[in-house]
């Protein structure tokens, strides 16, 4: 929680010394309150008062790395309860799980399947950035040969999960150049694997029955020398843990409790691919990452979307590239639509056209992102921005005609952008969900 | 170091709502359901204290057979599509609706241009053929709700219906029949949530109670604007428990109409993204679920796996 100006003023030694620049102690406190200062300047402060001072500055929930070189992830370091508020920063990771009792067969057909869970959406690319390695045979060997085995044929970050020391220490022995998450220490092995997790320089996973037992083990993970820990909630139940997510993030958030200051793994094993949907709530209420039992694209797709959605930011609408695009077997003789460059248009108004089933050319407007009303109001959408993306795009090459159908609310932009480009205008519907009907009569 | 109590005393409450009337409130529904009643954000505070009402699902049923439906929904109401009560019968016994959604698409203009009477038939129909509530849902043509709304609520008097919608701009005519008729309100607005309020109080200032409103913020699909109907239903709930009261009451969300438009749900031919019969259900239960975080209480859907898969998540939070 941030300090204000007085809370820093006690915390300095009050001598009004100014070797930090400043003329009093009380000014040096306002300027670090404000941030336009650091502690530094200070020669005379005491190690306490850094300390003190360090601690409130800290983000109140940590940032947690795994992976390396270009399968490094992070997740945590949230500041805000509602994406309303303020952008969501790290997006969940999901990782699908892969079992050390494998046959040789089954192992390589799960690892193809987990490497296809990439996808291109909306321009995008989306996919899964991490895979769960599960020491389900209980042997060590056995689950180090896997891991090792996974850890080639992969371009994801590990998480090694097991709760025998020994089984986590034999898969590090080949994986530990590529920082995987250690899953996980509990109560009754907590010593142990944050050794582990110490000597290879690795963030782990404190698994605990409550909140009370989670606090016990980040304390005795942070003693033991370990900074990145991720919580997890051992429970099979979808409830508890949603619950215990929200406490956790106001905790952190709202309260600067430290020892839940982290973010958090939360994991679907079990059920058919239908039940792994639920992951939506874990996704929008807080688990950094989320385990999956799954490999089916579909499910992966359709939650990826969801961190897509909900981890964009509130703030800046989300454009795609102003110029023309082709649906379809067009023609010269394909009509022309224009539409604004804000994607939930264009791709409302793309969805359209192919429902319609009708060729179409989009021309998309410049209009910093802004649909059709917002643009024409602020004046971002008009007859020249309009000619502009014509000579542009070269559509003029393109089609044999100069028939240009625009979105039904702005017909009363007609007369002045047929004077401004020369295109004969047709105004189409208001709502993009009439176009597939307007396109079959008028050009179908 | 003891963990700090995170309790909050909020000023504010979701409105609880009881939709549908059976004999002894003068209908003839055999089952109700009561809605809203949430005391905190979703999944904050304790589950027992502050969850209020389990969130209900409304299957829709349409007055004319669809047209351009994917074949992957189409092929649950081949056998029913052009019989509404059939089809209100199938969604209520084989895929456990707790409402049916009358949406009266075939009586736009553009969609058939359907009669008054058409339309009150077709309640009729489903009224006799179930007995779960029912919600009336126009076909959001203004001049043609105001012809064909007001007929359907009288024809279904009695029954405490949910009715919609009304905007800012078209509210009078559906708000004086829905209270004279003793049904319940939506109030609808554009995802903006100055609108929504707006409209609220337009309607309780000519009489309408609050108590008995349900708002519609519009609903954006999974990957096309679901993250402004889902900040929107937050923003809703928060000004809520701080107290306002205009804005205190349950949210009704349209998932099945607007994901099986999405491209996603239902492109066939490409199985890098999974079979198209999982990812139509899919797409519909995460728009669905994802919805539930902010705050939704009444959900209309379409396909009867994704509505499984919507049942079974909130089984397991609201049990």
């Amino acid at each position: 929680m941030a300090l204000t100006g007085l809370d820093i003023f006690k915390l300095l030694p009050k001598t009004n010394c100014k070797k930090c620049g400043m003329p009093t102690c009380l000014a040096f406190a306002m300027q670090l309150a404000q941030k336009r200062a650091e502690l530094d300047a200070c020669p005379e402060v005491s190690e306490e008062s850094k300390n003190t001072l360090a601690a409130a500055a800290a983000p109140p929930m940590k940032l947690v790395k795994f992976g390396t070189g270009e399968t490094e992830v992070q997740v945590g370091q949230e500041t805000a309860m509602f994406r309303h508020e303020e952008k969501f920063h790290n997006p969940s990771v999901l990782a699908p799980t892969i079992y050390d009792d494998l046959t040789d067969d089954q192992l390589a057909a799960r690892i193809q399947a987990v490497n296809s869970l990439q996808f291109e959406r909306v321009g995008e690319q989306i996919g899964i950035k991490a895979v769960t390695i599960i020491n389900k045979s209980g042997a060590a060997d056995t689950f180090a040969s896997v891991a090792t085995k996974v850890a080639a044929s992969v371009k994801l970050a590990l998480i090694l999960c097991s709760e025998n020391p020994g089984a986590i220490k034999a898969a590090l022995g080949s994986t530990a150049s590529q920082v995987p998450l250690i899953a996980a220490a509990t109560l009754e092995n907590v010593d142990k694997m944050a050794a582990i997790a110490k000597e290879n320089k690795c963030p782990i996973v404190a698994k605990g029955a409550s909140l009370e037992d989670l606090e016990t083990l980040t304390e005795k993970i942070k003693a033991a020398g370990v900074e990145d820990i991720v919580l997890s909630l051992d429970t099979d139940s979808l409830k508890e843990n949603l619950y215990s997510l929200s406490q956790m993030r106001t905790l952190a958030l709202k309260k600067a409790f430290r020892p839940l200051g982290y973010p958090s793994l939360t994991a679907l094993i079990g059920g058919d691919d239908d039940s792994q949907i639920a992951a939506t709530s874990l996704i929008c209420k807080y688990s950094g990452i989320v385990v999956l039992d799954t490999v089916n694209p579909a499910v992966y797709l359709t939650l990826l979307t969801v961190i897509m959605n909900i981890y964009s930011d509130p703030q800046k609408p989300v454009q795609v590239e102003p110029k023309l695009y082709s649906i379809g077997e067009t023609t010269e003789n394909s009509p022309v639509i224009f539409t604004t460059n804000f994607s939930l248009t264009y791709y409302t108004v793309e969805s359209d056209v192919e429902a319609s089933r009708v060729p179409c050319h989009i021309l998309v407007v410049d209009t910093e992102g802004t649909s059709v009303l917002t643009a024409y109001s602020g004046d971002k959408l008009n007859d020249k921005a309009v000619a502009d993306a014509i000579t542009k795009s070269g559509i003029e090459d393109i089609v044999s005609h100069k028939k240009l159908i625009i979105p039904g609310y702005v017909a009363v932009m007609s007369g002045k952008l047929e004077e401004a480009t020369g295109w004969e205008t047709m105004v189409g519907p208001r709502e993009s969900s009439m176009l597939p009907k307007y396109l079959q009569e008028v050009w179908g | 170091m003891a963990i700090p109590q995170v309790a909050q005393n909020f000023a504010g409450s979701v409105t609880e709502v009881t939709l549908g009337a059976t004999a002894e409130n003068g209908g003839t529904r055999t089952s109700t359901v009561t809605i809203g009643g949430a005391k905190n954000i979703v999944h904050a505070g304790t589950p027992a204290d502050s969850a209020g009402r389990k969130p209900v699902i409304a299957m829709d049923v349409l007055d004319v057979a669809p047209t351009d439906w994917p074949d992957e929904l189409m092929a649950q109401y081949a056998d029913v599509a052009d019989d509404p009560a059939a089809w209100a019968k199938k969604c209520v016994e084989q895929f456990g609706a707790d409402m049916i959604c009358i949406k009266f698409d075939g009586v736009h203009p553009d969609k058939g241009d359907k009669t008054a009477e058409d339309a009150v038939k077709v309640t009729k129909d489903v009224l006799a053929a179930v007995g779960v509530p029912i919600a009336l849902w126009g076909c959001e043509n203004n001049d043609k709700d105001n012809k064909v709304m007001p007929a359907v609520s009288q024809a279904a008097k009695g029954e405490n219906c949910l009715i919609g919608i009304v905007e800012e701009d078209n509210y009078k005519a559906l708000t004086a029949i829905t209270l004279a008729d003793g049904h319940h309100l939506i109030t609808g607005a554009p995802l903006d949530i100055n609108i929504a309020k707006q409209v609220n109080i337009l309607v309780t200032d000519m009489g309408f109670p609050a108590e008995k409103i349900v708002t519609f913020q519009s609903t954006g699909a999974l990957g096309y604007g679901i993250e402004y109907a889902y900040s929107i239903g937050e923003r809703q709930r928060l000004a809520t428990l701080a107290g306002d009261k205009t804005m205190a009451m349950p949210m009704i969300c349209d998932v099945g109409y607007e994901s099986w438009r999405v491209k996603e749900a239902k492109l066939e031919g490409v199985p890098e993204w999974g079979e198209a019969a999982d990812r139509g259900p899919m797409w519909e239960a995460t728009t669905a679920i994802c919805l539930l975080q902010a705050g939704a209480d009444i959900i209309r859907m379409r396909h009867p796996r994704a509505v499984a898969m919507v049942k079974s998540y909130i089984n397991q939070i609201w049990d």
